[in-house]
C-alpha cells in the first residue's frame, strides 16, 4: 500500500529559503519569522518546539501554506510555492496536507463520517464513495462504530483521532499537529502520539509543534524555537526509527 | 454529474436550515408575504384580463354600439302633457352609416318596443326587438331550436318571430313550440327559432340581447307597429317618437374600430341638433381593466415591493449573523482546502433555499388571497402558470441577491483566524 522506498528515501520534502514574515502592528513592524532555513525529509517526524511568542504557530501556518511569507523560498516538494495566490494555496492544502489541532475543530453540525468526509467533499469524489472512505478512516482510527455520532457526544480522545481520520482522508504526504495532545490527559495524549507515529512508520512526514518537551521526545527530530528563529536542531541520525 | 452536485448541494443547505427550523422560518416570512402579495397581485390582473375579454366575447371584439338616448333638454321637457319626444337615431343614420365607411363589413338597426304578447294561454310583455338577418352576425349566439332571422323574412316582411331564452322562458316555449303562432301586440307571428341569450354588464356597456324577447324582421316592425311609442310613466302618458334604438356596426379590423368610432361620432354631431345618441366602443372596456388592473398592481406591488426587500434584508441579516456563528466551521473547510467561490457557493445555496423556500410557502399564501378576493369581492382571479413561476422566480433571486453579501463576507474569513476563534 505505502511505498516503502518512499519512507526511507531521504529526499527533502520540505525546504525553508530565509523566509521572513512580517507583522505590520500599527506602526510597528514584527518579525515573527527573521530568516528561517530549514529543510526537512521525506518520512520524517519533526516536534517544531518553542515558548509562545518564539514564532512556532507562524511557522507552522507557513509550512501549511495557511499564511504567506513576507519574503524568502518555501519549496514544497521541490515546488516553489512562495508565490501562490490563495486559491492555488487551497488547492495544496487540499491535496497534499492534512491538519490536525488542539481544539479538534470537528464541525459539530455533520456527523463523525460527514466530518472525515469533507476533504473528499471538496476533492469532488462522489458522496457514496465518500462516506465508504469515510467509514474505512473511522474502522482504522477504532471508532468504525461512532460513524454517525455528532461530536459532540465523544470524548476528547474520540474527537482527536475523527480529526486525524479527516486528515487522512485526502492520502496527504504531511500531517501538521498543532498541539495535538493539549487539551487530552497524558493516557489518551500518548495514545494519539501512537498514531501519529504509526502513521509516520507507514511513510507519512508528521510535523507537530508542541511546547512540551516529553511530547516532543516522540519525535525523531526537534526544531527550537527562539524570537522568531531557530535557536537550534536537534536531528536524529536514525532514519528508519 | 455537475447537477447531483448541485442537488448535493442544496441538500446539505436544507440540512443546515433545518437545524434552526424556527430561525429559518422567521427568516423567511418576509419573503413569504411578498410572494404572496405578488401571486395575489398577478391573479388578480390575470382575472381582469380575462373578464374584460369574456365580456368584449360577448359584446363583439370588432363591434361598436350606437345607441339612442334622450338629450338632456328633451328630458326636461318630456314631463309636459301631451308632448311628443323625438330623438334617437333615424333609419337615414343608418343608412349613413352602413354607406360611408369602406371599413365596416356589416350594420344591423334595432328597433326596441315593448309588446303585450301571448303563446297559447301564456300572456306576457315581451321586449320585441325589430332587426335585421345581420343581426345574428354581429352578436353571434347558440341556436338551440329553429333557426334565425334570414333576408327572405326581410324582404317578404315575413310575420316571423324568433325567441330568445329569456323570451322562450317568459312564455314556457320550448323546442316544440316551433311552428306555433305567437301574437305580438295585435298581430299573429310564427315562432321559427330560439337562440341562446347572454346577459350582464361590460363596464357602462349594456350586452346587446340583454333586454330582449323575441326578434321580428325590421319590415316586419316598421309596418306593423310604426315609429311612435306611448309609454306609460307614474300614471303620465308620453308619446315617444323613435326609428332606431340601436346600431351595431362591425368593424373589419379591431385596430381600426377606434377610429371608425370617431368618424361615426362626427358624422352623428353633423346631423343631430341635439346629442341624444352615444357610441360605446366594447375594445374601450380592455383600456379601462387596464386602468383598473394598473391600481392593484400598483397597491399589491408595493406591498410586494416592500415585503421582498424586508424580507431580503431580514435574510441578509441571518445570514451575516450566522456567518460569524460559524466563522470557525468556515476556518475549519479553508484549512481543509475549500476555495474561497466554494464557500461563497455554499452560503449562497443556503439563503436561495431559505428564499425559495419562503417562495413556495409565500406562494401556497397567494392561493390563499385570490380566493379570499373572489369570495368576499366577486371579482374574477386566475392563477396562470407565469402566476406561479415569476414568484418563485424572484425569491429565488431575492435570495442570490441578498445572500451575495453575507456570502462573500464568508469567504473573506481568514482560516487562521478563524481557526482560533472560540
Amino acid at each position: 500500500m505505502v511505498n516503502q522506498g518512499h519512507a526511507h528515501d531521504n529526499a527533502e520534502i520540505i525546504r525553508l529559503e530565509n523566509v521572513y514574515k512580517i507583522y505590520q502592528m500599527g506602526v510597528q513592524e514584527v518579525k515573527a519569522l527573521a530568516g528561517i532555513t530549514v529543510s526537512f525529509k521525506r518520512g520524517s517526524f519533526w516536534a517544531i518546539m518553542g515558548p509562545s511568542g518564539s514564532g512556532k504557530s507562524t511557522m507552522m501556518n507557513i509550512l501549511g501554506c495557511l499564511d504567506r511569507l513576507s519574503s524568502g523560498r518555501y519549496y514544497l516538494e521541490g515546488q516553489d510555492v512562495s508565490g501562490l495566490d490563495d486559491d492555488a494555496l487551497s488547492e495544496l492544502r487540499l491535496r497534499h496536507l492534512g491538519f490536525v489541532f488542539q481544539s479538534f475543530n470537528l464541525i459539530p453540525q455533520l456527523t463523525v463520517q460527514r466530518n472525515i468526509e469533507l476533504p473528499l467533499y471538496y476533492l469532488g469524489w462522489d458522496s457514496t464513495r465518500g462516506a465508504q472512505r469515510a467509514q474505512e478512516l473511522a474502522d482504522e482510527v477504532g471508532l468504525g462504530d461512532r460513524a454517525h455520532h455528532r461530536p459532540t457526544e465523544l470524548s476528547g480522545g474520540e474527537m482527536q483521532r475523527v480529526a486525524i481520520a479527516r486528515a487522512l482522508a485526502n492520502d496527504p504526504q504531511i500531517i501538521f499537529a498543532d498541539e495535538p495532545t493539549g487539551n487530552l490527559d497524558t493516557t489518551t495524549g500518548e495514545q494519539i502520539l501512537e498514531l501519529l507515529k504509526k502513521l509516520n512508520r507507514q511513510g507519512k512526514t508528521i510535523i507537530i509543534v508542541t511546547h512540551e518537551a516529553a511530547i516532543a521526545t516522540h519525535a525523531q527530530n526537534k526544531l527550537h524555537m527562539l524570537d522568531g528563529v531557530i535557536d537550534r536542531i536537534e536531528e536524529s541520525a536514525d532514519e528508519t526509527n | 454529474m455537475r447537477q447531483t452536485k448541485i442537488l448535493r448541494n442544496i441538500l446539505l443547505g436544507m440540512e443546515n436550515l433545518l437545524l434552526h427550523k424556527l430561525r429559518s422560518f422567521l427568516t423567511m416570512l418576509g419573503v413569504v408575504f411578498g410572494v404572496g402579495s405578488v401571486v395575489a397581485m398577478l391573479s388578480v390582473g390575470e382575472g381582469a384580463s380575462k373578464e374584460a375579454l369574456e365580456q368584449i366575447r360577448k359584446l363583439g371584439s370588432n363591434n361598436i354600439i350606437i345607441s339612442a338616448k334622450k338629450s338632456a333638454e328633451e328630458e326636461a321637457t318630456s314631463t309636459q302633457h301631451a308632448h311628443m319626444s323625438i330623438y334617437g337615431l333615424t333609419y337615414e343614420d343608418h343608412h349613413r352609416i352602413s354607406e360611408s365607411f369602406t371599413n365596416i363589413q356589416r350594420t344591423a338597426p334595432v328597433k326596441l318596443m315593448r309588446k303585450d304578447s301571448r303563446l297559447r294561454e301564456r300572456a306576457m310583455e315581451l321586449r320585441v326587438v325589430g332587426t335585421t338577418p345581420e343581426w345574428f352576425k354581429l352578436v353571434p349566439r347558440k341556436v338551440l331550436a329553429g333557426r334565425v332571422l334570414i333576408p327572405p323574412d326581410e324582404d317578404k316582411q315575413a310575420p316571423v318571430a324568433v325567441l330568445t331564452e329569456f323570451g322562450a322562458r317568459k312564455l314556457l316555449a320550448t323546442e316544440h313550440t316551433i311552428g306555433e303562432t305567437v301574437r305580438i301586440g295585435g298581430d299573429q307571428f310564427e315562432v321559427v327559432g330560439i337562440v341562446k341569450s347572454e346577459s350582464g354588464q361590460a363596464g357602462n356597456i349594456q350586452i346587446p340581447d340583454q333586454e330582449i324577447d323575441a326578434y321580428i324582421p325590421m319590415t316586419v316592425a316598421r309596418n306593423y307597429f310604426g315609429d311612435i311609442f306611448a309609454k306609460e310613466t307614474s300614471g303620465t302618458r308620453v308619446m315617444e317618437k323613435v326609428e332606431l334604438h340601436q346600431i351595431i356596426v362591425q368593424v373589419d379590423e379591431p385596430k381600426r374600430v377606434e377610429a371608425v368610432a370617431a368618424g361615426i361620432e362626427r358624422m352623428l354631431e353633423k346631423f343631430h341638433k341635439k346629442e341624444d345618441y352615444a357610441v360605446s366602443v366594447p375594445l374601450a372596456l380592455l383600456k379601462q381593466t387596464e386602468a383598473t388592473k394598473r391600481t392593484f398592481s400598483i397597491v399589491l406591488g408595493s406591498i410586494a415591493g416592500i415585503s421582498l426587500l424586508v424580507g431580503g434584508i431580514g435574510i441578509m441579516n441571518i445570514m451575516l449573523a450566522s456567518v460569524t456563528e460559524r466563522t470557525r466551521e468556515i476556518g475549519i473547510r479553508r484549512a481543509i482546502g475549500a476555495k474561497r467561490r466554494q464557500i461563497v457557493f455554499q452560503f449562497l445555496i443556503e439563503t436561495t433555499v431559505l428564499s425559495t423556500t419562503g417562495g413556495i410557502i409565500g406562494l401556497g399564501v397567494g392561493a390563499l388571497i385570490p380566493f379570499l378576493i373572489t369570495y368576499f369581492s366577486g371579482m374574477v382571479t386566475l392563477m396562470t402558470l407565469k402566476g406561479i413561476l415569476l414568484p418563485l422566480l424572484i425569491s429565488m433571486t431575492i435570495g442570490i441577491l441578498f445572500g451575495l453579501y453575507p456570502a462573500m463576507h464568508a469567504a473573506k474569513v481568514d482560516p487562521i483566524v478563524a481557526l482560533r476563534h472560540e
